[in-house]
């Protein structure tokens, strides 16, 4: 019985079938690395929040520092949501009668809660400790971005496991004089790179971090 | 072989055009694909919940009770020597008062260390309105505060360092409370630096030590 397809075709259609195959495997490793990680899940991530309060205006343009209202970052293990009495501090005053502050105004009177969504979220197994971190040197912006610039504040990083343990395995490039935490606008001195007064605070701090398991899932 | 590359390009770009590229912003929850036990079943810190009607997972003290901040944890699990301050009893160093007078000296002896935490301290919260110096010319004046007590002025360099202290915690005329932004030890320790405020903004040639006095006249 004489074959169906000439011998070219046949070659022919071999071919096309097989680079379809190679191809679509390529695709699927693709997609699978380019969108299944918090890099394209999370990062980017910028909710409406309840009152449209500007970092931008009160971190950057008034230079208030993160510990005006996150109080209690050096101290605590999770950084504090301020209590609405902290914007009632200068907002009784400052654009008092604001329709965007009606929010704000509404929790005073009432002691409810502003409703504002949480950006930043870890599983539930994973324990950061804020205070830890602060304490020695890593500055607000490693892991939240330039939060001084941003008018809604949106997720910078991706708050991955590997990510966490890029900095776990090599802490110098995010270490920074424990006094210029808060600061965002900071370089390192003249003459200096970022990792090298990273080395002199690791090393005058003693800092050795936990690369193990229950450092983080405990 | 150009059908089959025609039609991997379309499908890279029906995919793009559907997922996008990384670091898009926009309100999109993150994607959420498995679970595991990413969301237990406990309340976080400031979480909120459905039980309460305020919606609030953390409760507010009942009136009357003290708070556990500093307490004494060694006291309570039956050290032998325990924390007779325990319930904030000292009203001298938790409210600055000595029955109805303001105390005239603070009860925290002053060091380098506490005025440093002092200077941190009156950075963060101080210097928005009285300013760097104290001299009441803070950023927010610049934003409608109008008087400000400028610190350095005879009428507060008078004051008893009670009533500095109370004023921080309690607030006084349009300056709202800080007590609960800063915690009693670093209110103390903002009254010191602002006692060294006023003793800088005031002094004289004297006051410097004399390894400093040329730097000085220099600078002027």
């Amino acid at each position: 019985m004489p074959s169906l397809l000439s011998e070219k075709t046949d070659r022919e259609l071999r071919l096309q079938v097989g680079l379809a195959g190679v191809l679509f495997v390529a695709l699927a490793i693709g997609v699978i690395w380019y969108y299944f990680t918090p890099k394209y899940a999370r990062v980017g991530y910028r909710p409406e929040q309840p009152v449209p309060f500007s970092h931008e205006i009160h971190a950057g343009q008034l230079g208030l520092s993160c510990l005006y209202c996150h109080t209690h970052v050096d101290d605590s293990v999770f950084a504090n949501v301020p209590a609405t009495q902290t914007c009632m501090n200068c907002h009784a005053k400052i654009q008092a009668n604001s329709p965007l502050l009606a929010e704000v105004r509404a929790s005073y009177e009432s002691g409810r809660p502003v409703r504002w969504k949480k950006i930043h979220q870890l599983p539930d197994y994973a324990y950061f400790n804020h205070a830890v971190h602060v304490q020695r040197g890593v500055s607000c912006i490693s892991c939240h971005g330039k939060v001084n610039q941003m008018k809604v504040v949106f997720h910078a990083e991706s708050l991955s496991m590997s990510w966490c343990l890029d900095c776990h395995r090599n802490p110098t490039p995010n270490l920074r004089p424990p006094s210029e935490v808060t600061n965002l606008d900071w370089q390192p001195p003249e003459g200096k790179t970022a990792a090298q007064v990273g080395l002199e605070i690791q090393e005058r701090l003693l800092i050795n971090p936990p690369e193990t398991c229950q450092a983080c899932h405990r | 072989m150009l059908r089959v590359l025609l039609i991997f390009g379309a499908l890279v770009a029906v995919i793009v055009g559907i997922l996008g590229f990384r670091g898009h912003l926009g309100p999109g929850r993150p994607l959420m694909v498995f679970f595991d036990m990413d969301f237990q079943p406990k309340y976080q810190p400031q979480g909120q919940s459905a039980f309460f009607s305020d919606g609030r997972a953390q409760r507010t003290p009942p009136t009357g009770t003290v708070a556990f901040g500093g307490a004494d944890f060694f006291g309570d699990a039956g050290a032998p020597t325990t924390n007779p301050d325990f319930l904030q009893a000292d009203d001298v160093f938790y409210r600055g008062k000595e029955g109805e007078t303001y105390v005239k000296r603070s009860p925290v002896s002053t060091d380098m260390p506490l005025l440093r935490t002092g200077r941190q301290q009156y950075g963060i919260y101080c210097a928005v309105c009285h300013g760097p110096s104290g001299r009441g010319n803070g950023i927010l004046t610049e934003y409608g505060f109008v008087e400000i007590a400028k610190l350095t002025d005879p009428r507060v360099r008078s004051m008893p360092d009670g009533q500095i202290y109370h004023t921080i915690a309690n607030g006084k005329g349009l300056m709202n409370g800080y007590g609960h932004q800063i915690p009693p030890a670093e209110r103390w320790a903002v009254v010191a630096y602002v006692r060294a405020l006023q003793w800088s903004q005031n002094a004289s040639m004297d006051d410097v030590p004399t390894q400093f006095r040329a730097e000085l006249e220099k600078g002027e």
